[in-house]
């Protein structure tokens, strides 16, 4: 299976602010807005004047060469930093000095590029914590195991399951987090955020270790989500087999600006991303 | 039933089976005299150091925060269950001894937790060792205001103030200062010392394997993960810390009733280190371990006692033996392997996944 057949020909269109979202989401309120954003560390600007529109069901990149800044605009949009500059409006709230548990209460939940499981604790009871807004008790109906505790505890353990199940990690569910082999904390990390309720994902190198096999199956696997969750997907990667095959649109950086956005064909055919990212062309160079 | 929840089924089954096991034990011993007064005396610290023994773990074990200052809540919570139970039977001429307990104990937990809560709220918001350096100081703030607290009681007034006793004459003094509470009357009873230890199991070992426990262990594991999925950091260490410190205010509620006298010099950083020991001995998260090692250090310097100048030493080394036992790996393979036939008896036959 080729990569062009998997992006199904999404058609883009360009919407105000110089970004394009898939024709399918113009109806519908874009899950991110993010304009002019911005942060500086001590004078170093990271990212600075980063625009972006993801629409509602859409599969984006976020690409660029390392230390591009990638991950920072990530930890802009989960609010793990406060931009210094512009805003991020997340289903159409500003999400202006909220913190990270207020961010991912609005619908953003992500994965880690250096893996970031509950070592300690065991596949199903990570999935849970992923659940823990979704299905709610009290602490003293915990501690006295009042009915609602009970009812509760079977819901989590089922819907865990169901959404391990994305992955066919059901038989994992009672191992150690931290003892899974590494592509599949990868995909734990991604159950959990899904686990969530998220309308949008963002995906922190999610091939990363992968061989080319798993890589495959995470292709399918994202647009799987995509399609049965029908929620929007951000992801940054450096697999560009994954990026160009699965991405509609895709966002360049570098050196903490965007450089270029567009389909995957158009950034392909992008000169400046080429020098950029893929390096200068061989007969250019000479 | 899946395999992980079998096992934690077991582990709580065995954890309340040796605390169960050991109190029918020693009752039937107190019962037909067998038992030799040391002992006898000791029952009742043993419960309250349990109590301070697991509380402390939920802090340290399950949320992964240091804190240096719980001897701090045990002294907040005995001086307390010493004023609310001399003013229930001077000033209300309350007799009923149980009741007397039950209120002082219930008041000492609550203002124990206050005081946790006092605590919890700056710190618990700021990350790395903080808690650390602040239950430390804690402690000693603690003991110092005591030191310089007068409670007394005339009729049905309570009398309190700082520094100077200042107190008008036929005053009976509850806390009389550095001189601690004096003639607190022994009302404790190894049955209620029971009931606690019970009460703190339940609590602990309920509250780990439920929602909250589980959001405590993720806050341990990945602090920024943990508030990517929407857990609120700061609730649930809240949730674990103040708990403990109620847990805490009731072991020395009754520890305090359980001595004629009280000084704010037994609560010292000392003991708070004392529990620690108890904790890191036991296992870092392992109630069980908990419960065994508080017993077993608790009553160990009474056995030494024959040793006299050499009980300290003795302590020492028996403490780094026990260590160096505990993180062998060679000697955790073996004792696996030797444990493994038991294992399987438990797991229904089905090996064990590593």
């Amino acid at each position: 299976m080729t990569g062009q057949k998997r992006r199904s020909d999404t058609i883009m269109v360009p919407v105000p602010s110089y970004a394009i979202v898939p024709e399918r989401d113009l109806g519908s309120q874009p899950v991110l807005e993010a304009s002019h954003l911005g942060i500086e560390f001590g004078g170093l600007k990271a990212v600075e004047d980063f625009n972006m529109i993801i629409g509602r069901t859409e599969i984006a990149g976020l690409i660029g060469p390392n230390g591009a800044g990638k991950t920072t605009v990530f930890n802009l949009l989960t609010k793990v930093y406060e931009p210094t500059t512009g805003t991020v409006l997340i289903n159409g709230k500003d999400t202006h000095g909220m913190n990270i548990v207020q961010a991912s209460r609005l619908g953003i939940a992500r994965t880690f590029q250096n893996i970031r499981l509950f070592g300690n604790m065991s596949v199903e009871d990570n999935v849970a914590i992923g659940l823990h807004n979704q299905i709610r008790y009290n602490m003293v109906e915990g501690i006295l195991r009042l009915p609602r505790y009970w009812g509760a505890e079977r819901r989590l353990h089922r819907e865990a399951l169901e959404l391990l199940s994305i992955f066919d990690m059901q038989k994992l569910a009672d191992v150690r987090a931290g003892s899974l082999p590494y592509g599949a904390q990868r995909r734990l990390e991604i159950v959990r955020a899904l686990a969530t309720n998220p309308s949008l994902l963002l995906l922190d190198e999610p091939a990363a270790g992968m061989n080319p096999h798993e890589t495959e199956e995470l292709m399918d696997n994202i647009i799987k989500i995509r399609d049965q969750f029908q929620i929007a997907i951000m992801l940054i990667e450096h697999d560009m087999n994954l990026v160009m095959g699965i991405c509609e649109g895709i966002c360049v950086l570098n050196y903490g600006r965007i450089i270029a956005k567009g389909t995957a064909e158009e950034i392909q055919n992008n000169p400046v991303v080429v020098e950029a990212y893929l390096g200068k062309r061989k007969e250019e160079a000479r | 039933m899946t395999k992980a929840k079998r096992k934690r089924l077991i582990y709580n089954i065995v954890t309340f089976a040796v605390v169960i096991g050991a109190y029918i034990i020693m009752q039937t011993m107190i019962a037909n005299g067998s038992i030799t007064r040391a002992l006898k005396g000791q029952l009742i610290p043993i419960c309250c150091w349990i109590v301070m023994a697991v509380s402390l773990n939920l802090v340290i074990g399950i949320s992964g925060e240091l804190s240096l200052g719980h001897a701090g809540f045990m002294s907040v919570g005995a001086f307390t269950g010493a004023v609310v139970s001399g003013y229930l039977l001077h000033a209300l001429g309350m007799e009923n001894e149980g009741l007397r307990l039950f209120i002082s104990v219930t008041a000492g937990g609550i203002t124990a937790g206050i005081a946790g809560v006092i605590i919890g709220v700056p710190v618990l918001r700021l990350r790395g060792d903080y808690l650390a350096i602040v239950t430390l100081a804690f402690g000693e703030i603690i003991r110092n205001i005591v030191n310089v607290t007068y409670i007394g009681v005339n009729g049905s007034d309570l009398i309190f103030s700082f520094l100077n006793k200042n107190a008008p004459e036929g005053t009976r003094m509850l806390v009389d200062g550095a001189s601690g509470a004096v003639k607190v009357g022994k009302i404790s009873t190894f049955t209620a010392g029971f009931i606690l230890v019970m009460i703190t199991l339940v609590v602990v070992l309920n509250l780990v394997n439920s929602r909250s426990g589980r959001a405590i262990k993720a806050i341990r594991d990945n602090r920024i993960a943990a508030e990517s999925m929407g857990v609120p950091v700061t609730k649930y260490k809240m949730m674990a810390f103040v708990t403990a410190a109620v847990l805490a205010g009731m072991a020395g509620a009754i520890y305090g009733l359980n001595s004629s006298t009280v000084v704010p010099g037994q609560f010292t950083f000392n003991q708070s280190i004392n529990v620690l020991v108890f904790v890191v001995l036991g296992g870092l998260g392992n109630v069980l371990g908990s419960v065994i090692s508080a017993t077993l250090l608790t009553v160990l310097p009474e056995v030494l006692r024959a040793f006299a100048d050499y009980r300290m030493l003795v302590y020492a080394v028996v403490l780094i033996l026990v260590m160096i036992f505990t993180n062998n790996p060679a000697i955790r393979a073996l004792t696996d392997r030797m444990l493994a036939p038991v294992k399987r008896l438990f797991t229904g036959g089905k090996e064990e996944a590593a």
